[in-house]
């Protein structure tokens, strides 16, 4: 369970430019279930995604990661829990270019100092199991969107990580690249991972895969709708 | 133990691939540094060879050399000023040097002629060195005619070559035996050029010094330790010159270092927000990026040193040997003898290798600290 109490996010504090991106959010997300936060652009999904990711702290509040206060934490420990805990697919999927495709996907593994033939087997594994075994020595710029976001789910998962953070996964995408995600999305919560979704993309939001919604706007929860209890 | 070696397999790694992606960025830069590297380990070397050469020619020199003065200036030094000194404590060995100096016209070139003390020679024959040989072209058996001090020419048979390993100063010498020598120039018996003493205590030399200008006012003695460090210092103030050349190529090279280093590109800006989304500490990225930046200065370090040792050792250090080694017509055909001073290795290591690693790493430390949610956005 993620639990945000009070939880506030402002940029540029105290510039002329200052701006308030969460206002003192609480809300408590099941870490085994498919999360989505939805909302126009602006509503301060994407941020709030990131602060349960332990991507960025909060300004003030507090967030608790099953019962532990998470939000204070020094850098080196939020790396770690981010490391082990969560898996980020991002929007524009952030592959780095130049790298082949199994490397993109062995690359948050390397701080862990794993055998390399381990590794290298983990990560083929994770491709092969999403339709890209053919692909493990192509360069990352040469697969198509659909291929790209698939790599990244990969990448996400070499860590073997309990939630997997996907933000706007199908802002690029057609529909029926669309489906192609929430079926993989269907196959994570298969295997008890926690799903986290920012979308405002209809075919998300109207999914039977996503088990909760929040709804933002203005950097401030909306409503909360369970789908499937 | 074997985690941790594993991990900075996989930050080199990722390194190597990093600088390979960017590799026309690198392929320059590593260029333009070897480059600086090579000139300045080549002056380096090539001045430390010298000096080493300077030192062991004269390590065999007497301790104290004794000249005449008359009006300021040097004169022909009697014979009995040898009496004169008496036994003085702690020289071994005390005696007359006689040689001179000959402009020969037919190549504008000046000759070193001194007593033959170690070869019997006849009185027409000549030991010349390998710099009068080869600007004079001649060879064992050949005639050399000089003009004497009485304006008459003088033919002197050439018995032999003097040995290469002497060239630094042998190129410009012809020796002769004394009488003919005397004959030359024209100087009576009794007179010499100037007086040596060896002295085997080095803590001595100065004593013996100063009782010879109290014994002998009008004489100057110098010391093996004074030419040593005018030797020195000839060399230290030439390395500088060419140093001062240099510093153009240097600020340059530091200019352009410290943009490429200092500045990252937003491309490498985003991919370390990349590395920290996914679970790179700060300190991970400041790994991978010491290692990218070590490579290339301990590479350019590596090749540019090697570049200077075959430059100097090999190629005679052709770049900079007229300002280095000075001018002459008869130029001594110097090999310099293969010498790696520690110290000077450690100092420009330390001077180009840790300024431009550490460059890299200050950029690299600001935006690995800032929160990874940058690439969120």
């Amino acid at each position: 369970m993620i639990r945000l109490e009070q939880i506030s996010k402002v940029f540029n504090q105290g510039r002329p430019n200052e701006f308030r991106a969460i206002h003192g959010l609480s809300l408590g997300i099941a870490a085994d279930r498919v999360t989505l936060f939805t909302g126009p652009s602006g509503s301060g999904k994407t941020t709030l995604l990131s602060l349960v990711g332990c991507l960025a702290r909060p300004t003030s509040g507090r967030i608790y990661l099953k019962g532990r206060m998470i939000s204070a934490l020094p850098e080196r420990f939020l790396t770690d829990i981010r490391r082990s805990t969560f898996g980020f697919v991002f929007q524009r999927f952030n592959l780095i270019k130049g790298l082949s495709l199994i490397e993109n996907v062995m690359l948050p593994a390397y701080p862990l100092g794993l055998p390399f033939p381990e590794l290298r087997e983990r990560a083929a594994g994770l491709l092969h199991g999403l339709g890209l075994g053919s692909k493990l020595e192509n360069r990352v710029e040469w697969l198509s969107g659909g291929e790209a976001q698939r790599a990244a789910i990969c990448r996400a998962l070499i860590n073997d990580p309990a939630i997997l953070i996907a933000d706007e996964p199908t802002a690029n995408l057609d529909s029926a690249l669309t489906r192609e995600f929430l079926a993989i999305v269907e196959g994570l919560r298969g295997q008890g991972k926690g799903v986290i979704i920012t979308s405002h993309d209809p075919l998300i939001a109207e999914s039977a895969v996503m088990e909760a919604v929040i709804r933002m706007r203005d950097g401030r929860r909306v409503e909360r709708m369970a789908m499937e209890d | 133990m074997l985690q941790a070696i594993e991990r900075q397999r996989y930050f080199i790694d990722y390194s190597l691939s990093s600088l390979a992606r960017r590799r026309g960025k690198n392929l320059g830069l590593l260029t333009v540094y070897s480059l600086i590297v090579f000139l300045l380990a080549s002056v380096m070397l090539f001045t430390q060879s010298l000096r080493q050469e300077a030192a062991a020619i004269l390590k065999e020199a007497p301790e104290i050399l004794v000249q005449r003065i008359a009006a300021g200036r040097q004169d022909l030094i009697p014979a009995a000023y040898l009496e004169r000194m008496g036994s003085l404590r702690g020289v071994s060995e005390k005696r007359g040097r006689l040689w001179g100096y000959h402009f020969d016209p037919a190549i504008k070139a000046n000759y070193t002629l001194m007593t033959a003390d170690q070869h019997q020679l006849p009185p027409d024959g000549i030991l010349i060195g390998a710099g009068i040989a080869r600007a004079r072209g001649l060879g064992a058996g050949d005639f050399l005619s000089l003009r004497g001090n009485d304006g008459k020419p003088a033919a002197f048979r050439v018995e032999g070559i003097l040995p290469a390993e002497t060239e630094l100063i042998s190129s410009d010498l012809i020796l002769m035996a004394e009488p003919s020598l005397r004959a030359f120039f024209g100087i009576p018996d009794g007179l010499y050029t100037d007086l040596i003493l060896k002295v085997s205590n080095p803590r001595e030399v100065r004593k013996v010094a100063e009782k010879l200008t109290l014994l002998l006012p009008d004489t100057r003695p110098i010391l093996r330790e004074e030419i040593l460090r005018t030797y020195d210092a000839i060399f230290n103030w030439r390395e500088g010159v060419v140093f001062v050349l240099l510093m153009g190529a240097l600020l340059a090279f530091v200019i352009f270092a410290w943009d490429k280093a200092s500045g990252l590109s937003a491309e490498e800006r985003q991919e370390i927000g990349i590395l920290k989304a996914i679970g790179w500490e700060t300190g991970d990225v400041i790994r991978m990026k010491f290692w990218e930046g070590g490579l290339i200065s301990l590479s350019a370090f590596l090749l540019g040193y090697l570049l200077a040792y075959l430059h100097v050792f090999f190629a005679d250090g052709f770049l900079f040997e007229p300002v280095l080694k000075g001018w002459a017509t008869l130029y001594p055909a110097f090999r310099p003898r293969p010498v790696v001073d520690g110290l000077q290795l450690a100092t420009l290591f330390f001077f180009s290798v840790f300024p431009y690693t550490l460059a890299t790493l200050v950029p690299v430390w600001r935006a690995a600290i800032t929160d990874p949610d940058s690439v969120m956005r």
